[in-house]
């Protein structure tokens, strides 16, 4: 399943000339550790809602990803999700972490589901549904992960707008700032 | 009862909250048919404590210390991670001398881990005196590690950008002769699990993931590599000491040749790594150089750089049951994270005990379930058994039916 390995360069290019425009703020971040100063690579990248069940696919093709999870902000009027991907993981220090990120608008925040071609972002994509409150399309499994069932509707733990969880712990938890 | 309960030919077995093998709370719901599991459905979250929300109102060294409360066993890797995605997101330099006894206290929380599991492990096949032993050497390793950090548990020696505690030459001969002691006991513990036949009837060919599942699932640490998967982020990523020092992805096949992705794979990959740990302590004692162990001791300064910066950094860390990943967000406004991800390996093991379990036989469930070795209090939260017919088999119930069955197979 998977295939010769890539450098951080060659994916940032692989996405630019297949999708263009709608790959924005790629970069590459590299670190270095220990006495010999190694590096490691970290892509960020922001992909375009429209195509982002395609990059996905995309990627596919190029090698199959370990997906890591994905994490969410909520970043005023958008909800921003970001998927952390690992390449080249069977490659002794060759590891490239991709962070593909997309950005919803809180008027309609659907995403497309992956788990029907990475079967492992299930738990990961109903977490950030009961957590950001947005909607997963044709996700196998809509049911809450974390959140016990008699935890109100309409409420998401990780927003800071009005849907937070702000009325529910204030009386429970005052914290001096 | 309904027709509907009389025509249906499988049963319903929730099994939880409590878990079926550790003390930890999850909650399953096999679907049988006579003794074998046909489906399983796992639910989540009995002991979610919203820590990643609880980190907004917190620096980012208050939040080392709630990192260290996610799970008692990981109380190194939490803080690590996250020490690793806030440097990243900052760009902190870390003095090389950090970065080698960063691993050290790395490689020792993973003795104590996989021995922990070990005697876990035996427990749900019934050989409690294999738990007794392998919880004595656990304790050495628990000594050492209040040895060299002050504390047993949470041990509050991650800092960002360095470590806390340094190791003074006069701590080496007490290392070494601790390093010594597992040694000499891990052959003893390599031929209790590897070469006693009942151990062997219990654990091969029981509860097998395959290479292809493990890879589609994102199965993580031990348990995707006992399925065959080099995924191992010590020897994929560059980071503490680990691109410096000898360490090579280890797998069943290293030992027996072939990969069958059972609990004994599970068994062999851990008692593999366990010895790996010791060699990687050795060598970073060895190769250790001298310096800093911390590269901005002010904290108020540290905390003045990081409220600048407007940024996100990853940060992972292989921990004894895998990769450990943390995402940190700062908004420029403030030291306190924006947003904190916090994911356990657990949360990625969890998909891959539905087709492990799937097939095998109800006493099978406690040791299936311990060989991802499994962390709840990282992944997780709540489940009501609403249906009256359904019963419920306690933790108590379980552990003696896998005890019968391991006795029948003695006889």
């Amino acid at each position: 399943m998977m295939k010769k390995k890539v450098t951080p360069e060659e994916v940032v290019k692989y996405f630019k000339d297949e999708f263009k425009t709608k790959i924005k703020g790629a970069k590459i971040v590299k670190r270095k550790f220990g006495s010999k100063k190694k590096e490691s690579y970290y892509v960020w990248m922001k992909v375009d809602r429209t195509v982002f069940k395609d990059s996905i696919e995309h990627l596919i093709k190029l090698q199959y990803p370990h997906l890591a999870v994905a994490s969410g902000n909520d970043i005023g009027k958008i909800i921003e999700i970001i998927y952390h991907f690992t390449l080249n993981y069977d490659q002794p220090l060759e590891e490239i972490i991709l962070n593909i990120s997309v950005e919803l608008p809180k008027t309609d925040p659907t995403i497309d589901t992956i788990s029907d071609i990475i079967p492992g972002a299930l738990i990961t994509e109903r977490e950030k549904m009961e957590m950001l409150g947005i909607t997963v399309k044709g996700i196998p499994d809509s049911s809450r992960v974390f959140l016990p069932d008699d935890f109100p509707e309409g409420v998401y733990p990780w927003r800071r707008d009005k849907t937070g969880p702000e009325k529910y712990y204030k009386n429970l938890h005052e914290v001096k700032k | 009862m309904s027709e509907e309960a009389i025509t249906k030919t499988s049963y319903h077995i929730p099994v939880g909250p409590i878990h079926p093998a550790l003390k930890e709370p999850v909650y399953f719901e096999f679907e049988l048919s006579g003794e074998k599991i046909i489906d399983v459905n796992v639910k989540l979250g009995h002991v979610h404590r919203g820590v990643e929300w609880a980190s907004r109102k917190r620096n980012p060294i208050q939040v080392l210390y709630l990192a260290e409360r996610i799970c008692g066993i990981c109380s190194y890797c939490h803080p690590a991670a996250f020490t690793l995605a806030v440097e990243n997101a900052c760009d902190i330099e870390v003095p090389e001398r950090a970065d080698y006894l960063r691993v050290v206290q790395a490689e020792l929380e993973r003795i104590c881990s996989h021995i922990l599991w070990a005697g876990v492990a035996a427990h749900e096949i019934g050989f409690d005196t294999v738990l007794y032993f392998t919880w004595q050497i656990r304790e050495k390793a628990l000594d050492l590690t209040e040895f060299l950090t002050g504390n047993r548990v949470t041990k509050g020696i991650m800092t960002i950008g360095g470590i806390r505690r340094d190791i003074t030459p006069d701590m080496l001969p007490r290392i070494k002769r601790d390093m010594q002691f597992f040694k000499d006991n891990f052959e003893k513990l390599r031929h209790i699990f590897l070469d006693d036949k009942t151990v062997k009837m219990r654990s091969q060919n029981a509860g097998i993931l395959t290479k292809d599942d493990a890879i589609k699932l994102c199965a993580v640490g031990p348990t995707t590599r006992a399925s065959g998967v080099k995924k191992d982020v010590r020897t994929g990523e560059s980071y503490f000491a680990y691109g410096d020092l000898d360490v090579k992805c280890i797998t069943p096949k290293d030992l027996t040749g072939t990969v069958n992705g059972d609990v004994y794979d599970r068994i062999i990959q851990r008692l593999l790594e366990v010895k790996q740990s010791i060699e990687l302590i050795e060598q970073c004692i060895d190769e250790m150089p001298a310096g800093d162990i911390v590269s901005e001791p002010k904290i108020p300064k540290l905390m003045n750089q990081i409220k600048k910066i407007e940024g996100e950094g990853v940060g992972r860390h292989e921990a004894p049951r895998g990769e450990v990943i943390h995402y940190v967000k700062f908004d420029g406004k403030s030291e306190n994270p924006y947003t904190w991800k916090v994911r356990a390996p657990t949360y990625n093991n969890i998909l891959p005990w539905i087709p492990m379990l799937k097939g095998e036989q109800i006493a099978d469930i406690p040791i299936v379930a311990a060989s991802t070795d499994p962390c709840m209090s990282c992944t997780n939260r709540v489940a009501i058994v609403k249906d009256s017919k359904r019963y419920e088999l306690t933790k108590e119930q379980l552990h003696k039916l896998s005890v019968e069955k391991t006795r029948r197979l003695m006889k």
